[in-house]
């Protein structure tokens, strides 16, 4: 018998918890960094289609977003295809107006790269996408992004 | 006087609030990046101009009617055999006829070079839905942008990819005249919505 041995149980001692906070904080702010707040509360469905050939969208602060699908709510709604712009609906001849305040918010050297990207459900039909499209080009707000989701590239297999 | 200790503040809940932001912001965040195909609309033309003949055979219709059926060149077609068919028409390897015509272009590191006069019409119904459209603009960019990788292996021995990757923007721009994305959308018709 070893004379170091201590008589009866042996007792785990208790994990400090004293650097949680660290851990915790460490966490917040890799999120606070990399966190984007939603732009909106999205009042009608989008189900993105798939594309390949697709790149990514730089410089946010200078992206208009353009909703279009059918309303969330259909019981006050009704199921057809609506446009919403910030957080309320919208019909295509308040695009014009959108896209004006909107290059006055921005710098004028950038108002050329003003990007507006349209978010369409894929089952919407092309009429009210092209509205849409025709109100950009008399707003002269002539880039646009097809908003997709990533398809795997179908050759790569 | 004495000077007296200053009673240490409990920092024992200070994980609790930082706990409490945390999940705020798990919850606010979305870490989705927007992705996108990259068109620009042509500017808005006033009604009494009229648009530049183009030669027929320069041309490749891309017709995608209310019941989603597709209409290349007045033949009907599945959405699978779309990138081959654009792919052959704007390169037309064989310089055929009904195949589009080539105008003699200096390009840089290609030096005198042909260059196709292709467009791609795509012309579609208000009925047609934006899944289809979608596809056919995907397609038609997967025509181009496999023509254009083709072209810079051989010639660089680069993807155009990693071309613009690189910041070889002289290249890029070569291979660009040389493959011009020319896709033109014509009003659609008011059918079938």
């Amino acid at each position: 018998m070893s004379k170091f041995k201590k008589g009866g149980a042996d007792k785990q001692p208790a994990i400090s918890t004293s650097s949680l906070p660290d851990i915790v904080f460490m966490l917040l702010f890799f999120f606070m960094v990399s966190t984007v707040m939603r732009e909106v509360d999205l009042k009608v469905e989008i189900n993105q289609p798939e594309a390949s050939e697709i790149e990514k969208l730089k410089q946010k602060a200078l992206v208009n977003y353009v909703y279009i699908g059918e309303p969330i709510e259909k019981e006050r709604y009704g199921t057809a295809s609506r446009i919403q712009l910030n957080d309320a609906f919208a019909t295509p001849k308040d695009i014009g107006p959108y896209i004006e305040t909107r290059k006055t918010e921005v710098d004028e050297a950038e108002i050329p790269l003003l990007t507006t990207s349209l978010k369409v459900d894929r089952d919407v039909k092309m009429g009210i996408v092209t509205d849409v499209k025709q109100e950009l080009r008399e707003a002269q707000s002539l880039k646009i992004s097809y908003s997709t989701l990533e398809k795997a590239d179908v050759n790569s297999f | 006087m004495a000077k007296r200790d200053t009673p240490e503040i409990n920092a024992g809940s200070m994980a609790d609030i930082a706990f409490l932001l945390l999940v705020f912001f798990l919850v606010t965040t979305t870490m989705d990046s927007d992705f996108g195909l990259m068109r620009k609309l042509p500017p808005p033309v006033p009604d009494d101009v009229e648009s530049p003949p183009i030669k027929e055979r320069n041309v490749f219709v891309v017709l995608a009617n209310a019941q989603n059926k597709l209409l290349v060149e007045g033949e009907p077609m599945e959405i699978g055999q779309l990138k081959d068919a654009a792919k052959e028409f704007i390169a037309n390897p064989k310089r055929d006829k009904k195949l589009p015509d080539f105008k003699t272009v200096d390009v840089p590191f290609f030096g005198k070079t042909d260059v196709s006069k292709q467009v791609i019409s795509l012309q579609n119904d208000r009925g047609t839905s934006y899944e289809l459209y979608i596809q056919v603009q995907n397609e038609l960019a997967r025509a181009y942008n496999e023509l254009r990788n083709e072209l810079a292996r051989e010639k660089f021995g680069k993807s155009f990819d990693r071309l613009k990757e690189d910041g070889a923007d002289e290249k890029v721009k070569a291979i660009r005249t040389i493959y011009p994305q020319r896709i033109s959308e014509a009003e659609p018709k008011n059918v079938g919505e």
